[in-house]
């Protein structure tokens, strides 16, 4: 079953009771940080902490995803030695800007995996794209390693080196395109950046309303309050699951017969609208929404 | 690790404890704790010090904890980060999780 990924909360490293809690809140992935969110001079008490978490305490089935510092810090390559052997299922690198960041991350964590006795290629990789070099370099990211799931769009970083500031969205618009056309082109998911004004529920709504209609898997989100909205904006309508289910009804039924055409009302079904009607059908199972009566 | 200076972990929020280790004349560890849970977990959070500290090959210090209810995962990992400082020893021993 596909691993939904809605929403990415992020939960400071260096935070116990967070840490403890972040399971609680629903969020389809859980991401704990190493980077931003920790003052230089407690990397290593964070690294400790999320490493004794992974190690010893269980979140069920949620994703566990660990945003390190990148490799050119000095922290990053600790942060992995510490992390890969912690087994989360994904490690996210900032500040991806070229193929080549993805590579060398990458053969580190081979490293680490091969002199732990860790399965090769077992820890999964999401790359955040954070600079003007790195949205011309999404597609070439996105396609650096079989370990990659998603690469993500980091906003913050972004904007100041487009020497603009974050506004209505209109100058996320070339990044955010590219970084999802990208994905698609590469078969993984693409993850919007956060949304920091915590307050303005309105603003989040119209900024995830956006996002669902470019096509984006889902969102970083900082704080807990943003899961529920978001995970409705992605919910399936009921009479969109209605008339997926008619679909792929018709679908069988045609195979039925032997025909390799299907209708509905009149229509003939398209592959693009079998794959949608597939797509939302899985969404909502893995999301567990009840399932519909067949009509 | 041998114990060369003062080194401090943790804070003194709630669900996290506060952990400060000085180096000590004599063999022996020397363990003050207080906790707002010392009642119920007290024994407990005392043997997770104690066993972080042997597993580090720690044996001649002195702690000051201060808890405010951190899990045992949150006593281990502050633990090892005061040893580390208090020790100037960043050759960290990471194990893979069984």
């Amino acid at each position: 079953m596909k691993q939904l990924r809605r929403s990415m909360l992020f939960v400071p490293g260096n935070n116990p009771g967070m840490i403890r809690d972040a399971h609680i809140y629903g969020s389809d992935s859980i991401m704990f940080d190493l980077e931003d969110s920790v003052a230089m001079a407690e990397k290593d008490a964070a690294r400790f902490l999320v490493y004794n978490a992974l190690t010893h305490l269980r979140y069920g089935k949620k994703e566990l995803v660990v945003r390190i510092n990148d490799l050119s810090s000095g922290l990053g390559i600790e942060d992995l030695e510490a992390i890969v052997r912690a087994r989360p299922n994904v490690i996210r690198l900032p500040k991806t800007e070229t193929a080549q960041d993805i590579i060398d991350c990458e053969a580190e964590i081979e490293r680490i995996e091969r002199e732990a006795g860790i399965p090769v290629g077992s820890t999964g990789m999401m790359a955040a794209i954070e600079s003007a070099k790195g949205v011309l370099n999404a597609y070439d990211i996105a396609r650096s390693s079989k370990r990659l799931i998603g690469i993500a769009l980091g906003a913050e970083d972004y904007v100041t080196d487009l020497k603009t500031t974050r506004s209505d969205g209109t100058e996320l618009f070339f990044a955010r395109n590219m970084i999802l056309n990208a994905a698609r082109a590469a078969g993984i998911d693409a993850i919007d950046t956060v949304y920091s004004d915590v307050n303005n529920e309105e603003g989040f709504l119209k900024e995830v309303e956006l996002i669902k209609k470019l096509g984006f898997d889902g969102k970083s989100v900082i704080n807990p309050r943003q899961i529920p909205p978001l995970h409705k904006a992605f919910m399936p309508s009921e009479k969109d699951l209605i008339k997926a289910r008619a679909i792929m009804n018709a679908i069988a039924q045609a195979n039925a017969r032997g025909s390799g055409v299907a209708s509905l009302n009149g229509k003939m079904i398209d592959r693009p609208v079998v794959i949608r009607a597939e797509r939302l059908l899985e969404l909502a199972e893995t999301a567990d929404i009840i399932p519909i009566e067949e009509v | 690790m041998e114990i060369t200076q003062m080194g401090i972990a943790g804070t003194m929020e709630s669900s996290d404890i506060m952990i400060r280790l000085e180096p000590k004349e004599t063999e022996g560890i020397e363990l003050n704790l207080s906790s707002s849970v010392m009642q119920q977990f007290g024994k407990q959070i005392t043997r997770v010090i104690m066993d972080t500290l042997k597993e580090l090959d720690v044996d001649k210090v002195t702690v000051t904890a201060v808890d405010k209810g951190a899990l045992d995962c949150t006593v281990r990992a502050r633990v090892s980060t005061a040893v580390h400082r208090a020790a100037n020893d960043s050759n960290y021993r990471w194990r893979t999780k069984g």
